[in-house]
């Protein structure tokens, strides 16, 4: 109900829905002023196999959208209603969804998001969702991995249309912390680098990494806070309790570069993200000291047989 | 013309069609079924594709459901078709629109060529062997199955429960025993012309129908009445995974099947078109006759189902979060929980590495922060030092140190002194040893010069927490091993509880006990202790020390190392 009445805040300035075939795997997303990632972003989904993107610009200023529009295998939709009012942008694509992706499998990112998941250098998206339907799995979790890059992020540079993870190729490999909400059911997981450096002193604070990006997407389904969890419940069960280990990707997080430091300061300001922006409160307050999150223990990416070897995603039954 | 081939076809019909055409280009003539839920369309599409194939033929369609007799019934019309309509068939391979050849086809006629009278069908006795899904091995030949296990899995295993409750048995035809194996079979002429005309199929045909599962069975127990020599094994590649359902192979499987020498895998996934382009291929080092080998196949997917059904022990991660009891062990390699030892023998880290070559922590529960073994203000994995952090998930921070550096042996001071959320985990995991000198707080209290009267407060309070973990220790459900002994017993024969630590965590390669590490001056103890109780404060876990204070006083220990260490 909510997302039918926030979805009519869209107004669609490149409807090419019609190209959607039976089958396609769908891409939804929803950005503002990102005009810098955008072109590697599509560039890395349409390598992985989306066959059609549906976009959401929340009101940019830079041109983005108009790269955005011109692109022949995407649908752009324009509001420009706050993002905090919106579920921090989830009403319109719960729209959205319920509108297109209805028998459809479906990836839900932002566009610091890069979606990993085993066999993804030689096995297309298509693979992992004719794998998942034959397995009669209806979703797939990818948890949220910081990158970041060696020294102060204000530091780095990032050229639009190349591959973020140049710069930002670290990550933390091993103090990340889980427990499971006991009404939905999902597992709530935070650490990393951002636990270890902004909130070792107020950690149940820290942001929540636990994400179920790729879904057969039924008209009902709904995220319930960002793509941390969804209802129904049972789509949140997509972890093992028994001691084995289901499938499971990992969503690289390009937050790190030298973009982030402006980003924090606004996003501070505007207080649309999520409680009212307490984390990129967190993040501004420490902008005079430009974090540098490396430490000795940082692991440089390599792919992602080296995050399965890690324990951070999993091939499961995948063979 | 010895080789026929009967194809089961229900999906991707280009492939299919693709396939079909190796078949016929070898000479081998191919009857397909196409299952009767395909539109006419779809199916008038496809037949018309193959319709310049001389030696191909459809036969009447039948819906063919998972589990169902419906896909015997198919193939039992394809090879009445196939044996009518082509004499010099010798050999009849069953396939489906997903299976590709891998091998040259000359060479899989050539190897049914020297093997004329060998029916190639997987097929044992339920009773000795327990495959299956839902575990109904024994049962499906013997109880009624009305419903789909697919769609009406309610009603499915309601219907099998209430069929045993009421212990209710069809009876199985004279003269058959149940044997089962992989559906995809390949059987001479004279085998498949007994079983098809058998006087009495009706009576066979009219069990099977309702039997669970009759394509992994209808065949592989007939063929026991009928065939000259069964050879039980299925010349089809094609592994299953925990659920039962076939693994899908992938254009990354190429070196994989290459080396397999198997004849024909399945299932291959539509868009492999790397294994499409690939296979059947032309030439291949090793002759005909050579056996396929599927060893390296074998490891790959078994362990595949091992990492699905048992994952890997010590793991918490994002899709393995396994509930209490099921964790298979709580860390991931055993460590050791050491108690007091540090308040003895003030150099006790150093002297444990040195002997052990362990990773050994200091308090890394300590309230004012983790004490790493460097001492550093990170840890592998990029932990953090800070205690917050730390005890915002206790048993986490310690499965992920652990996990983290399971190549190393970890030990750990604990003490009363020290954040005490985790002895619970500490108490149930049976990876964990815990070795507890209780009482030994009372040495530091000593040695700080305060008299005790000033410390008898704080000697309370270590003292309740401590037995507060002694009878988490004690409890029934506690599962570590666990070894406590007071103050007192310690430093009575320290030498032999050292040797016994050592033993524990470096087995073989620790050094015996040559060195021995020196104790703290506690000559004052007995009084310091005795003051406690004056004060009202019985210090009760330490032991009784007083006693033997002639022997405390002389800090080192009187007797000498039990083993020697050189010859």
């Amino acid at each position: 109900m909510r997302a039918l009445r926030k979805g009519r805040s869209l107004r669609a300035i490149a409807d090419r829905t019609k190209q959607i075939k039976p089958d396609d795997i769908l891409l939804y997303c929803t950005f503002r002023n990102e005009d810098v990632r955008l072109p590697y972003f599509m560039e890395y989904y349409r390598k992985l196999g989306i066959d059609h993107f549906i976009m959401v610009d929340n009101d940019s200023t830079d041109s983005g959208p108009d790269y955005v529009m011109e692109q022949p295998d995407v649908s752009l939709f324009r509001t420009d209603a706050a993002y905090g009012n919106a579920r921090y942008g989830m009403d319109w694509l719960t729209y959205l969804q319920g509108k297109y992706a209805h028998g459809h499998w479906a990836l839900t990112v932002d566009v610091d998001e890069f979606f990993v998941y085993p066999f993804c250098d030689t096995r297309p998206i298509r693979a992992l969702a004719d794998w998942l339907d034959a397995s009669q799995v209806r979703s797939f979790g990818a948890m949220l991995l910081d990158m970041y890059p060696k020294g102060p992020v204000g530091k780095t540079t990032y050229e639009r249309g190349s591959d973020p993870f140049q710069t930002a190729r670290w990550f933390d490999p091993g103090n990340y912390v889980m427990k499971k909400n006991k009404l939905l059911q999902n597992l709530w997981i935070q650490g990393g680098p951002r636990a270890r450096a902004f909130f070792a002193s107020k950690p149940k604070q820290a942001p929540a990494l636990n994400k179920i990006p790729f879904v057969k997407w039924r008209k009902p389904y709904v995220y319930v806070s960002s793509t941390h969890m969804m209802l129904p419940r049972g789509l949140n069960l997509v972890y093992d309790q028994q001691g084995g280990e289901k499938t499971s990707g990992v969503l690289l997080h390009a937050k790190f570069l030298n973009t982030f430091n402006d980003r924090a300061e606004e996003e501070a300001l505007r207080g649309e993200h999520y409680q009212k922006g307490r984390e990129y409160k967190t993040y501004a307050d420490r902008h005079g000291s430009d974090p540098d999150l490396w430490c000795q223990w940082s692991e440089q990416y390599i792919n992602w047989r080296q995050l399965e070897i890690l324990g951070l995603m999993s091939k499961g039954n995948w063979a | 013309m010895t080789l026929g081939v009967v194809m089961l076809v229900h999906t991707g019909f280009d492939r299919a069609e693709q396939v079909v055409r190796h078949w016929a280009a070898a000479n081998c003539p191919v009857v397909i079924h196409v299952d009767s839920k395909v539109d006419k369309s779809t199916y008038d599409d496809f037949a018309a594709a193959l319709s310049d194939l001389a030696d191909v033929r459809f036969c009447a369609r039948h819906r063919c459901e998972w589990g169902a007799w419906g896909l015997v019934a198919a193939s039992q019309s394809a090879a009445t078709l196939m044996l009518e309509d082509f004499p010099d068939v010798q050999h009849v391979f069953l396939a489906s629109g997903s299976c590709l050849p891998l091998r040259p086809i000359v060479d899989l006629q050539a190897y049914l060529t020297a093997r004329p009278d060998i029916d190639f069908i997987e097929s044992a006795t339920t009773a000795d062997v327990p495959w299956t899904v839902g575990g109904l091995d024994r049962e499906r030949f013997t109880l009624h199955f009305p419903f789909r296990w697919k769609t009406q899995r309610w009603l499915f295993d309601r219907f099998v429960r209430l069929q045993q409750v009421v212990k209710y048995k069809r009876e199985i035809p004279e003269g058959l025993v149940p044997h089962m194996g992989s559906q995809w079979w390949c059987l001479t002429r004279q085998t498949l012309d007994l079983i098809l005309n058998d006087p009495r199929r009706a009576t066979y045909d009219g069990y099977f129908r309702h039997v669970w599962i009759p394509d992994e069975s209808y065949y592989q127990t007939l063929v026991r009445l009928h065939a000259r020599k069964v050879e039980s094994r299925s010349l089809t590649l094609s592994k299953f995974d925990y659920q039962g359902k076939p693994h899908i192979f992938f254009d990354d499987h190429l070196e994989l099947l290459q080396r397999s020498d198997c004849f024909v895998a399945r299932k291959i996934w539509p868009d492999a078109h790397v294994l499409y382009r690939t296979f059947p291929v032309s030439k291949r080092t090793g002759g005909p006759q050579q056996e396929p080998k599927t060893g390296t196949i074998d490891r790959v997917f078994s362990q595949a189902v091992d990492r699905r059904t048992l994952g890997r022990p010590g793991l918490y991660m994002q899709s393995r979060f396994p509930t209490q009891d099921r964790e298979n062990g709580i860390a991931a390699v055993p460590y050791a929980v050491l108690q007091g030892f540090e308040d003895v023998i003030p150099d006790f880290r150093t002297w444990l590495r040195h002997c052990t070559g362990a990773e050994v922590h200091g308090h890394l529960f300590g309230r004012d922060r983790v004490h790493f073994a460097d001492e550093g203000t990170t840890y592998r994995g990029g932990l953090s030092d800070h205690p917050r952090l730390r005890d915002y998930n206790a048993k986490m921070f310690l499965t992920n140190l652990i996990w983290n550096a399971r190549d190393r042996h970890h030990c750990f001071q604990f003490g009363p002194a020290d954040s005490q959320d985790i002895r619970w985990t500490l108490a149930k995991d049976t990876k964990a040893s815990i070795w507890v000198v209780s009482g030994a707080w009372s040495i530091p209290l000593y040695l700080s010069g305060r008299s005790a009267s000033e410390t008898r407060a704080e000697a309370a309070r270590l003292q309740c927490t401590e037995s507060r973990f002694l009878k988490v220790l004690r409890a029934p459900n506690a599962r570590a091993r666990i070894k406590i002994m007071t103050l007192a017993e310690f430093i009575e024969s320290p030498m032999d509880v050292l040797q016994m630590i050592i033993d524990d965590i470096a087995g073989h390669k620790g050094k015996a006990l040559a060195q021995v590490p020196r104790m703290a001056d506690l000559t004052g103890l007995p009084d310091f202790l005795q003051d406690l109780k004056n004060q009202g404060m019985h210090p009760f876990v330490t032991g009784d020390i007083a006693e033997g204070s002639a022997f405390v006083t002389r800090p080192a220990p009187p007797k000498k190392p039990y083993i020697v260490a050189q010859k």
